[in-house]
């Protein structure tokens, strides 16, 4: 066993070059060899590319055959093979893995795929397709998982149901993910770590967290602009179905009933969510005001402007309209409130 | 007046003839279904041919081809001693010839449909192109071997123009049904025809209606 610092320094790198007629492919990127790394960009980036150049899939991406890379691939649509049960599905990678390193039976139930063994794949949902998918991909025993959208051909109820399983994988596994997707909300729930591309282009990575409060980066304002933070559920207010949160810059509110035996959960704030205050305001129903410092300001378009805010040891991020930066006079090191109107639990 | 003996062998030609074709064209069709190349198109042209090709033309140039001057047939007179033509062994070469597109063409369908993600899955699961072959591709594609095997089968105990050509008449060797049949209406031996024709007629019609039956069922399913 390694010690924890040498696996969190180690660095997957990623070099892969595709010339293409109309795409180009031209990455360098070195990403963590623990936890998820989510690559986020518009369709026709060339996300999936990426992968199948990893996998050694497209034509000229390197000599080694797939079949000799250890390389796990998760397609959007589960590829079962029709003619096997279940059962032989997942057996399938497990018997010609080089290097065994889970057991059949950990597997079947860290999916909860136990009841569906004796079952053909034209007769599972999409759902528990993709979890035995996943199952036969981890028994291939695999050095680096690649996930191309795994969930984007299910709608959302499977994809809630799916998404308690990602969970499992990146808190009980060590094998590195990599985990591509157009939807910033399955990043913020799944990665750690983030590699943003564009035209085949990697045009920013790193820490989930810190990419996600940069306002430099075009990809991550409008629509996808927002924080994530870490904090803990402690108290379940019954009366008003309100769980208290706590984290760096103080406490938060959010609807729902939370398990507070949970150390530590994800919390997303879209930058649209937060407004800023001189004043701590009086008399408002926002339930979540914070003490803030302006970290740095930014506008984005003609009428609006990103603001980070330091709260604790956190960054939110706020959407404000310029006029209101000129109105409030707003500038680097302020002192501020943040109201945050509305939490999202990603994990 | 035999009927068996030229059945008999009718059968066993037309076992043999596919026999090989599952052996040669098996890899044909899944390189054409695969490959990129240029060449594809003429490969393809070249396989289709004897669907267009009058039997007494292909026959015609097998005859030369397996001749005893020919490049084929020379060539195994050095090897064995005997001609292939008039032979039963030139009637399964010439037969395979000839039926080539029929096992060819549903094997090669099959392996187009096959999902590319499907191979792709199976390769990055530790299968080298041979195991994914055999363990995904050959059992995905059972409906195309069924119906490979069937139409080469029918469609050399059909055959006749090709089968005078290179094989003659010669009981036992070459005296296949079609042949048969023929002599017996020559010679105006209309009831030997009739017995003869009529289980061709039955086995075809029984065949058909089976492979199409069980394509039905597959595709309810």
């Amino acid at each position: 066993m390694n010690n924890v610092s040498s696996i969190v320094s180690q660095l997957i790198p990623l070099r892969h070059t595709i010339q293409r007629a109309a795409f180009s492919l031209d990455v360098d990127v070195a990403i963590p060899a623990k936890g998820v790394t989510g690559v986020f960009g518009e369709s026709g980036s060339g996300k999936t590319t990426l992968l199948r150049c990893i996998a050694g899939l497209e034509a000229g991406s390197g000599s080694r055959a797939p079949h000799e890379r250890d390389i796990g691939y998760v397609f959007q649509e589960p590829q079962l093979f029709p003619h096997m049960d279940v059962r032989e599905n997942i057996e399938y990678g497990f018997r010609r893995a080089r290097k065994p390193r889970l057991e059949t039976d950990a597997v079947v139930n860290m999916l909860g795929i136990g009841t569906l063994l004796g079952r053909k794949p034209a007769e599972l949902s999409g759902g528990e397709a993709q979890r035995v998918a996943i199952a036969a991909v981890l028994l291939r025993s695999p050095d680096l998982i690649l996930m191309d959208e795994p969930l984007a051909s299910l709608d959302q109820r499977r994809k809630d149901e799916l998404l308690p399983y990602l969970d499992r994988l990146h808190d009980e596994l060590s094998v590195p993910i990599i985990y591509v997707s157009h939807s910033i909300d399955e990043i913020c729930r799944v990665c750690d770590h983030l590699v943003l591309i564009e035209n085949g282009r990697v045009i920013a990575d790193g820490e989930l967290h810190t990419m996600l409060a940069r306002l430099d980066i075009p990809m991550l304002t409008g629509r996808n602009a927002g924080a994530v933070i870490n904090a803990r559920p402690i108290r379940y207010d019954s009366d008003y179905d309100l769980t208290q949160f706590r984290f760096s810059g103080g406490e938060l509110l959010v609807p729902g009933e939370f398990d507070s035996t949970i150390p530590n959960m994800r919390l997303r704030i879209a930058a649209s969510d937060v407004s800023i205050c001189r004043t701590r305001p009086q008399k408002t129903s926002i339930l979540n005001v914070l003490p803030a410092e302006i970290d740095d300001l930014q506008p984005t378009g003609p009428a609006t402007n990103l603001v980070r805010l330091t709260v604790g040891d956190d960054l939110l991020v706020a959407e404000v309209t310029r006029r209101s930066v000129t109105n409030l006079d707003l500038g680097k090191g302020d002192q501020v409130f943040a109201q945050v109107k509305s939490v999202t639990v990603r994990r | 007046m035999n009927v068996l003996g030229p059945l008999w062998l009718s059968v066993q030609l037309a076992l043999a003839t596919t026999l090989v074709l599952f052996v040669v064209g098996t890899p044909l069709a899944w390189w054409l279904s695969q490959t990129a190349s240029r060449w594809k198109p003429v490969a393809q042209t070249i396989v289709a041919m004897p669907i267009v090709l009058p039997p007494t033309v292909l026959g015609f140039y097998l005859l030369i081809l397996l001749g005893p001057n020919g490049a084929i047939g020379s060539w195994w007179v050095q090897l064995t001693g005997s001609a292939l033509t008039f032979s039963f062994t030139g009637l399964v070469i010439a037969s395979c010839v000839y039926s080539l597109p029929f096992a060819v063409q549903p094997m090669q369908n099959a392996f187009e449909a096959l999902p590319r993600q499907t191979l792709e899955f199976a390769w990055l699961q530790g299968a080298t192109k041979l195991d994914a072959f055999f363990s995904v591709a050959a059992p995905m594609s059972v409906r195309g071997f069924v119906a490979a095997a069937v139409l080469a089968f029918a469609h050399t105990l059909g055959e006749f123009g090709v089968v005078l050509m290179v094989g003659g008449n010669i009981p036992g060797e070459t005296r296949v049904v079609s042949i048969a049949i023929y002599d017996e209406v020559e010679t105006l031996n209309y009831g030997a025809a009739h017995q003869m024709s009529l289980l061709l007629l039955a086995f075809a019609f029984v065949v058909l209606l089976a492979m199409y039956l069980v394509n039905r069922r597959w595709s309810e399913r």
